[in-house]
């Protein structure tokens, strides 16, 4: 693609380019950090998720600093239009997904002092599958690629079908031995929270879909097959 | 549908991308000057009571297409003009047809605002008189209509007698507006009509086109993208006399189909 022939401005959006990656790392990160302090009851590095929140919060203030300005001095048409909503709209859900893994550590907080109730296994599932997802939507901003993006969309069944298969498993817990309720009931908010960082994604995939195509596959009842 | 219609690499005919009735329907129109093609098989559908922004780099041929519609190239020494522009499907370059009376349905305002320089009054008369308009209550009629239409007439009601060249810039393009539309055009094109205006009497204009449609199909060429992007229904991308893109201005400005589009509108040019 031809560079802008102002600079400056082909600059700025490649800062917001990489300012949105940026962010995007380190919200993946960041789950991935509540998911280890939460398996390993690691109430340090629980906390220490909690504090970088901030940093991802700024994040989003920056972005959007960056897209207000881009908007009202350079009157953006098109794709670079389209890329500048696109941040405006993912860094909404990055910092949503930033959220969530503070909720998650703060469970492991609550979480590190007493005995698991059981194994681990679906939840680092479900954390691996929806870090896959928010880091495949990125890929597909980065590289600009729509099919990329579809697959992500098409891949959010897998983590809510874990989420429902936890939900009965806690519940049968919780219905054997009311001592395991308090327990059982920060997990089930612990595989909500992977589950709704999985619809973050998707929101992000589909957000970039726009941003290539020009086309809102957002709100259909069933994910396209194809893009053409 | 589009997309389809502008994959090729030449348009030939752009399908309306409103509803509305065709007005001005252009088939393989082509322009010399000399030896100079400025444009090249244009074919555009114009619709009627929607503003169409012709927008494009100078030198692109927007301008000269904006001229062929109402024949003021044949004033141009060495300019000939090729091809087909009907309007309501009454040819514009047969033979038959007097470029005066076709001027009086397809009227024109100008860049740079040019009144006479005579009174108000006299300005906005002055067409409906040289068409033989004589009766002084029906030519005061006339000018007070066409002066609130061109969002005029509170600001000189009472100071029609004075000179037009006293009225600021922007005062004198409404005025030129106001004189076109007094012999009752039904196209009104416009020529970078705001391009030596401030803001405010921008903006004023701008109005003034959105509130004009109702009664009159309105072609624009415009330099300013923006301005396109505000007051226009469709917009036709036009590059080295050729029509490169016509499409919905909201689409065009979020979604051109064609790369060339994206590349001006996005500021990647040159």
């Amino acid at each position: 693609m031809p560079v802008h022939t102002d600079r400056t401005y082909d600059q700025q959006l490649g800062q917001l380019r990489t300012a949105v990656l940026e962010m995007g790392g380190l919200v993946e990160e960041q789950i991935g950090q509540a998911i280890r302090a939460l398996i390993g009851r690691d109430a340090a590095l629980a906390r220490a998720t909690i504090a970088r929140d901030d940093t991802v919060n700024r994040f989003d203030v920056e972005i959007d600093d960056l897209c207000l300005k881009l908007l009202a001095l350079h009157q953006p048409a098109a794709r670079d239009l389209r890329l500048i909503t696109t941040a405006l709209k993912i860094t909404t859900d990055l910092e949503r997904v930033g959220d969530l893994a503070r909720h998650i550590a703060e469970r492991a907080v609550e979480l590190a002092a007493d005995l698991p109730i059981k194994p681990y296994i679906d939840i680092p599932r479900m954390a691996d599958l929806a870090r896959d997802m928010l880091h495949r939507s990125l890929d597909a901003f980065v590289q600009e690629d729509p099919e990329l993006a579809l697959g992500v969309c098409g891949s959010d069944d897998e983590i809510d079908k874990l989420h429902e298969q936890l939900f009965r498993e806690l519940l049968s817990f919780m219905a054997e031995d009311p001592r395991t309720v308090s327990r059982a009931m920060r997990l089930l908010f612990v595989s909500k929270s992977l589950e709704r960082v999985g619809d973050h994604a998707t929101n992000i995939a589909e957000m970039v879909i726009f941003m290539v195509k020009g086309r809102m596959i957002r709100h259909l009842d069933t994910v396209p097959r194809d893009l053409n | 549908m589009l997309a389809r219609t502008f994959s090729r690499v030449r348009p030939r005919a752009s399908a309306p991308a409103t509803d509305a009735a065709v007005k001005i329907a252009v088939r393989e129109l082509t322009v010399h000057y000399g030896s100079t093609l400025a444009l090249d098989d244009i074919a555009l559908d114009v619709p009627a009571h929607r503003v169409t922004a012709l927008i494009g780099p100078s030198g692109c041929g927007k301008s000269t297409f904006l001229r062929c519609l109402n024949r003021m190239n044949d004033h141009l020494p060495g300019a000939r003009v090729g091809g087909q522009v009907t309007i309501d499907g009454d040819p514009v370059y047969d033979p038959a047809v007097d470029p005066v009376a076709l001027r009086k349905r397809v009227g024109m305002v100008f860049q740079k605002s040019n009144p006479f320089p005579k009174s108000i009054f006299d300005n906005v008369a002055f067409g409906p008189r040289i068409h033989g308009e004589r009766d002084p209550v029906r030519l005061r009629e006339i000018v007070e209509r066409t002066l609130h239409q061109a969002a005029l007439w509170d600001e000189v009601r009472d100071r029609l007698d004075r000179s037009a060249l006293e009225l600021s810039g922007g005062q004198q393009q409404r005025l030129c507006i106001a004189r076109a539309l007094a012999v009752g055009p039904e196209v009104l094109l416009m020529d970078e009509p705001a391009s030596a205006l401030d803001p405010i009497a921008t903006a004023k204009i701008e109005e003034l086109i959105h509130e004009l449609k109702a009664a009159y199909t309105i072609v624009i060429v415009t330099h300013n993208m923006q301005q396109a992007a505000r007051v226009s229904d469709l917009t036709a991308y036009f590059y080295l006399g050729r029509l490169i893109e016509v499409g919905p201005t909201e689409r065009l400005f979020t979604n051109p189909d064609r790369p060339e589009t994206e590349d001006y509108i996005t500021g990647r040019f040159g």
